[in-house]
């Protein structure tokens, strides 16, 4: 298998800075890096085996309703993911329960199973749906690292900006709310593409 | 086979709808009583939660079981209106002897329901612990109000002010220190921090004719135990009687 499948996603194809898929979540659980990761690994898992199923699916499936027999696929899985964790691992199916409605409306899913998953054999696709996740991954955990951090002065919950630091406490210091807004994302975004298309120059449009 | 064919695309549709409504009807029946049992054990968690006992749970070889026999242990469930089953108070005897009464509470959040547990001391208006939880609050925002941080702002709060009933108010911009009934709003989540706020009002106001009974049938014996712990609070108590009538 063509090892370009699993690199190509996670920098020089991410989905989220040169694809631009997946920004409506990127928004929504970025404020701090817990759920972020957990949304990040909640996809992984969501892309790769939505992808591989959908590939064993592909010669049958009848052109004109292809899209309905996808979102069938993808939502059939979260929801059977979802009900098996409340039933053995409640823990998690709480942190979870907000994003399984995102999992399903995410951009890239459907756009790696209609870009690849249909003309492509079951396991390749199943590495191209982890690396995609992936690649969405370590974009979500950049910007909830920038926001959690200016946010709230904490880093996965710890706190790192010391306390006597802030003017409440006598200090000079005071979180920046507009990182916990959703549009500090949104910049956020912005930045990373703009450090990676000066990087990979033929990113560039001339 | 021509996979564009009318007929064909009919029967697939059928046939998949068909399987998938199969696949998800047998796990949803499978898993049921598993998944309710989870629900239950988590009630019973918060419940003790907001009286601080069975903070260790998750570290226990039987979760389950260690709660189930803390909960046997401390809790008594009781009706307080025969007209309506829903209103309970949960009665929570302490290792030292000292009664606490927890009031669950409901309202609505900026995208679900939020609920949460108040225990109170039995002068019936210094809040001992809480626990706040959400079905679908924004992570990192809303969803704060189930960490222990929010919770925690309310114990030693007094819901009475002068007699009067007043709840708890939840702050934006920062609560003043001196209140004794006033917590932090939490930033990006106005709107279900008002939610926390409104909450507590309504539900606790249904609860307001309960208190003044019970604290007049309160035996001396279990005034003098909370008179013990909670002097401050004590004074305060006094003046309750009639919260009703304002």
């Amino acid at each position: 298998m063509d090892k370009k499948i699993f690199i190509e996603p996670l920098f020089r194809n991410n989905p989220v800075t040169v694809l631009v898929l997946g920004i409506c979540s990127a928004l929504a659980v970025t404020v701090k890096l817990e759920p972020a990761i957990v949304m990040a690994l909640s996809v992984t898992i969501v892309t790769g085996f939505s992808g591989f199923i959908v590939s064993l699916l592909r010669n049958t499936i009848p052109n004109r309703i292809r899209i309905i027999v996808q979102l069938v696929v993808v939502a059939m899985l979260v929801i059977l993911v979802d009900q098996v964790l409340k039933a053995f691992a409640y823990e998690v199916s709480k942190q979870l329960s907000v994003f399984v409605g995102l999992i399903i409306t995410n951009c890239i899913i459907m756009g790696r199973i209609e870009a690849f998953a249909l003309g492509n054999k079951p396991l390749p696709s199943l590495v191209d749906g982890l690396a995609n996740g992936l690649g969405y991954g370590i974009i979500l955990i950049i910007i909830a690292f920038f926001r959690e951090f200016f946010g709230s002065g904490t880093i996965y919950g710890i706190q790192i900006i010391p306390t006597e630091w802030y003017i409440k406490n006598g200090g000079f210091y005071e979180n920046n709310g507009l990182f916990i807004l959703p549009p500090m994302a949104l910049i956020i975004v912005g930045l990373v593409i703009w450090v990676q298309r000066s990087i990979q120059k033929d990113l560039q449009e001339k | 086979m021509d996979t564009n064919n009318n007929t064909y695309t009919v029967i697939y549709a059928t046939v998949m709808v068909v399987i998938v409504a199969a696949l998800l009807a047998l796990a949803s029946y499978l898993l049921k009583d598993r998944q309710q049992r989870n629900v239950q054990l988590e009630t019973k968690q918060q419940i003790l939660k907001s009286v601080k006992l069975g903070l260790d749970a998750d570290s226990q070889a039987d979760k389950a079981a260690y709660i189930e026999q803390l909960y046997e242990k401390h809790i008594v469930e009781q009706g307080i209106n025969p007209e309506d089953e829903s209103l309970k108070v949960y009665i929570c005897t302490m290792d030292n002897g000292e009664k606490m009464y927890i009031v669950p509470v409901h309202g609505t959040g900026l995208w679900g329901p939020v609920w949460g547990y108040v225990a109170l001391k039995s002068d019936f208006n210094t809040i001992y612990g809480t626990t706040y939880d959400h079905k679908s609050e924004t992570p990192g925002l809303g969803a704060e109000i189930s960490t222990n941080e929010f919770s925690k702002q309310f114990e030693g709060k007094q819901i009475f002010k002068n007699g009067n009933f007043e709840s708890i108010l939840v702050v934006k911009g920062g609560a003043d220190p001196a209140s004794t009934n006033e917590v932090d709003a939490i930033s990006g989540g106005t709107i279900t921090s008002k939610a926390v706020e409104e909450m507590l009002k309504k539900s606790i106001a249904h609860y307001l004719e309960y208190f003044k009974v019970a604290a007049a049938n309160a035996t001396p014996a279990e005034n003098t135990a909370a008179a013990d712990s909670t002097a401050q609070a004590d004074s305060t108590a006094l003046q309750i009687p009639n919260p009703v009538n304002q």
